[in-house]
């Protein structure tokens, strides 16, 4: 071997300049550009930047050259773009993709004992035969779920409020796990409920089958049982109560708690957190409400501008991050998703969240009546007789007619934000998602109009705010962030890592 | 600690490995050993080999010997030793009493790093090394809990380094194997997956990295396209199933973007098992290259911490190799490994009355002459 040593130069290539890779960009504020490529790595840099890389005037060799180069938003003739380590870091972030339709709901009753303010679909009667799903229903929903091609399936049993019609439900779980046994696929079970009537059998039941429960919890019980009436006005009571007995019987990481973010709880970030931390849950899902259902008819009670609704969120998350400093590990679960996807090479499986959008792709949802929807948002736009999603009937339709069918196709064309007007050149097109069916709700088609959309005004909202607080780059909340990402408790993590 | 010594060849003209024995045995016992002693017994037979500091050129032998060497005092029954024949050269492949044993597989490479601590040669000794080492690995005994495979780059064996690994995992399938190699023959998937279908049930892969840019890489072990290939390999690795750790050098041309480099390595090789943060040796290319590559520790710990926080704050393993505590920042020692193998491990004479001596892994024996100028005895509080 040659025991002489060629300078770096000899390394850098013929020197003819750079090429660009995809990327996005975004002016952050006055001083700093927010770069963004293809696979979600993202660089902060002096304003002026894009317009230096685009006119291939950065210098070579210097940090921001090599950052860039690293990062993959350019590549020189020093080495190969490794146009192979893009693809698989594209493959990894679209994981999601893999396998089909995961989430499989089934709207087992209409009936239900609440009457909330934002609810869609829910009906008060006793009449079984009416919005209950029939077995045959059951049965040809149930073929078609298992005909989907992944192996990992979830089946999410609601309502109305499903424990209404156990008996179904149980029908219906038994024979969801002996095909799936059959067809080979993983299959895990979640029941949506307000749990104010589980009885102790039914909870014998699920702990047998080891099915999970969903449950809502919006607050304290003045928020709570304002939200969700029923008769007696005791919601916050029974499912105080119920999550403690569901937690006892069927073990504390099978049972989850959802809230509905009304008109009544934008003033009450502070005290709807705690009420989720007295009841010992460690992570909060601070949810907008849907423009759907009877939210749009009672929008003067219910709903609000999506700014009240940032406001909520950040003086929420401010609180939340508090408590996490305090040494309790309490996660925001919409916060984690987009830090998934920022800070980390992987994508996630939330399917509100997604490009394509997760409705239709990834959810489908068997009707009580066997209709077909590519979410619950599109089965409550029926319920406001709008069937613009509605892929067909079980009865009637194979797995090919509803998935070729123009209810289909019209979602899908609109359903890769990579191709919607104002989100193609977004900076944070790869970290956001699409939804055709609510800019369908709230815009009157499925293409949507950015600049009024609520859906972008949010997630562009967020995104900065976080985005905001990584450049700060506390050293507490980034420790907290990273906690949440690697489900590590935040304490272990203060004590180890270097200042 | 020595390990070679050299006399006088007779009587053979392939290399000989065996099993060290100084106490003369039974013939029954003779099988693979080679006597080792000041004087030889009359009666050989059945020995595979003989060495001696001794003159007996004037005996008849049918037995390979070894005779006239300058010592062997530092042998000691069980080491596993090769014996060559025109050289003389005895060298100890294997000593049972070590904690860490290597198979050293060809002194030949396709890099040229820097900072080699083992400079490589370019001359075809795989052959001989593999056949030699075949030998040593049915010899093993008793079956060791890891053992390292090493350089020169081992992947330049080819179909050697496979036949090589099925016998491990025939013979020792219980020890833990660790490759020490720079990965840029795992980018032809071809070569990847013949690797991975020998299937060895505890394999790990230790692969260098110096930089998130692919000049710099490239420089460091002056090797054009090295970098891209080392990625590439990483990749077909992990996506045969292989474990793999990667192993940074820190030296001047590798501190500067050490945290950038962290990151990399959390974005691009997520699947790493291991990072490992390595001082630098005052060994083989280094010397000469000095200017090039020195930094004292004390002045990368900035670097250092965060390139720490970074890989830990994401879940990742990090350790820290051939650094002494009085050097590194306190809340890194947690992360600091005793990794120095006993008989290249020192002590300075400030070290004497350090509080934390136990705790530290010390030096490399050839640290002497280039340290951290920031060495000094840690004191521990009593109780």
């Amino acid at each position: 071997m040659a025991r002489t040593f060629l300078p770096l130069d000899a390394f850098v290539g013929s020197g003819s300049g750079y090429h660009l890779l995809p990327f996005r960009f975004l002016r952050f504020d006055g001083d700093r550009e927010l770069l963004v490529n293809e696979v979600g790595e993202y660089l902060f840099a002096p304003a002026g930047t894009v317009a230096g890389v685009v006119g291939r005037k950065i210098q070579f060799g210097s940090p921001l050259y090599s950052s860039l180069k690293a990062k993959q938003f350019i590549y020189d003739s020093s080495s190969s773009p490794n146009l192979d380590l893009l693809a698989t870091k594209y493959r990894t972030k679209h994981e999601f993709l893999d396998g089909g339709t995961k989430l499989h709901i089934f709207v087992v009753t209409l009936r239900c004992d609440h009457s909330c303010h934002y609810c869609q679909v829910s009906r008060q009667t006793a009449n079984r035969n009416e919005y209950d799903m029939s077995i045959a229903t059951a049965d040809r929903s149930l073929d078609l779920m298992m005909d989907t091609p992944g192996t990992d399936i979830t089946l999410e049993l609601q309502g109305g409020e499903a424990t209404l019609a156990f008996d179904l439900v149980q029908y219906i779980v038994d024979h969801a796990k002996r095909l799936a046994c059959d067809r080979g696929k993983n299959l895990s079970v979640v029941l949506t409920t307000n749990l104010a009537n589980i009885a102790d059998e039914q909870l014998a039941y699920l702990k047998q089958e080891s099915v999970k429960v969903s449950t809502s919890l919006d607050g304290p019980a003045f928020i709570h049982n304002a939200n969700r009436p029923r008769p007696g006005n005791n919601s916050h009571e029974l499912a105080v109560q119920n999550i403690e007995r569901c937690r006892q019987t069927l073990g504390t990481e099978q049972v989850a708690a959802l809230m509905t973010t009304t008109q009544l709880s934008l003033a009450h970030p502070k005290e709807i957190i705690d009420e989720y931390v007295a009841r010992s849950f460690h992570s909060i899902f601070l949810r907008p409400i849907s423009p759907y259902g009877f939210a749009v008819r009672t929008r003067r009670r219910t709903g609000y501008e999506m700014n009240a609704f940032l406001k909520f969120y950040k003086t929420g998350l401010d609180h939340i991050l508090e408590i996490n400093r305090q040494g309790y590990h309490l996660v925001e679960v919409y916060t984690k998703i987009l830090l998934t996807k920022i800070l980390t090479p992987y994508g996630t499986g939330f399917v509100d969240l997604q490009s394509p959008a997760g409705a239709g792709w990834n959810v489908l949802v068997y009707n009580y009546d066997g209709d077909v929807y590519i979410s619950d948002e599109s089965r409550m736009l029926a319920e406001m007789n709008d069937f613009t999603f509605r892929l067909g009937n079980v009865h009637q339709h194979s797995r090919r007619d509803l998935f070729g069918g123009d209810a289909f196709l019209e979602a899908q064309q609109t359903s890769c934000n990579q191709s919607l007007p104002g989100c193609s050149d977004c900076a944070f097109q790869t970290y956001c998602g699409s939804d055709p069916i609510f800019n369908h709700a709230t815009q009157g088609d499925s293409f949507g109009f950015r600049p009024t959309s609520a859906f972008c005004h949010r997630n562009m909202s967020v995104l900065k705010h976080l985005f905001r607080m990584i450049a700060e780059n506390d050293p507490d909340t980034m420790r907290i962030f990273w906690s949440w990402l690697t489900d590590r408790s935040v304490s272990d993590l203060g004590t180890e890592l270097p200042a | 600690m020595k390990l070679t010594t050299a006399g006088v060849g007779i009587g053979f003209e392939k290399q000989i490995v065996g099993i060290v024995t100084t106490n003369p045995l039974q013939p029954v016992q003779r099988l693979n050993r080679i006597l080792v002693s000041d004087l030889l017994p009359e009666d050989l037979s059945g020995y595979r080999g003989a060495l001696t500091t001794g003159d007996i050129g004037h005996r008849h032998l049918t037995t390979p010997a070894v005779h006239r060497a300058r010592e062997i005092d530092h042998l000691r029954s069980e080491d596993i030793i090769v014996m060559e024949p025109t050289s003389g050269f005895v060298r100890s492949l294997y000593r049972p009493a070590e904690m860490h044993n290597s198979i050293f597989v060809t002194e030949r490479c396709n890099s040229n790093c820097i900072m080699c601590s083992q400079p490589p040669k370019d001359r075809d000794d795989t052959e001989e090394l593999t056949e030699r080492n075949l030998e040593l690995i049915q010899l093993v005994n008793p079956i060791p809990e890891y053992l390292t495979i090493t350089g020169g780059e081992p992947t330049l064996l080819g179909d050697k380094l496979f036949e090589m690994l099925a016998a491990l995992r025939d013979r020792m399938p219980n020890t833990a194997i660790h490759i020490l190699t720079n990965g840029r023959r795992f980018a032809w998937s071809d070569f990847t997956r013949q690797f991975a279908a020998i299937g060895h049930p505890r394999l790990s892969l230790g692969v260098p990295l110096y930089s998130d840019v692919a000049t710099d890489h490239d420089y460091v072990v002056q090797a054009k396209d090295a970098f891209d290939q080392t990625i590439m390999g990483l990749h077909n690795l992990a996506r045969w199933g292989q474990r793999v750790e990667i192993r940074v050098v820190l030296h001047a041309q590798a501190v500067s973007r050490l945290p950038e480099l962290a990151e990399f390595i959390y974005r691009n090789l997520t699947f790493a098992e291991h990072i490992a943060l390595m001082g630098l040796e005052y060994i083989g290319y280094t010397p000469r290259n000095i200017d090039l590559l020195w930094v004292d520790p004390y002045d990368y710990q900035d670097q250092l911490v965060d390139a720490v926080r970074i890989l830990r704050q994401r879940s990742m393993n990090v350790s820290i190799y051939n650094h002494q505590l009085c050097v590194l920042r306190p809340d890194l020692w947690r992360y600091a490994k005793k990794s120095i193998s006993d008989w290249k491990n020192i002590y300075l004479d400030e070290c004497t009355d350090c509080g934390a001596r136990n705790e530290c892994g010390g030096f490399f024996k050839w640290a002497t002459k280039v340290h951290s100028a920031h060495i000094h005895p840690i004191e521990v509080p009593s109780c």
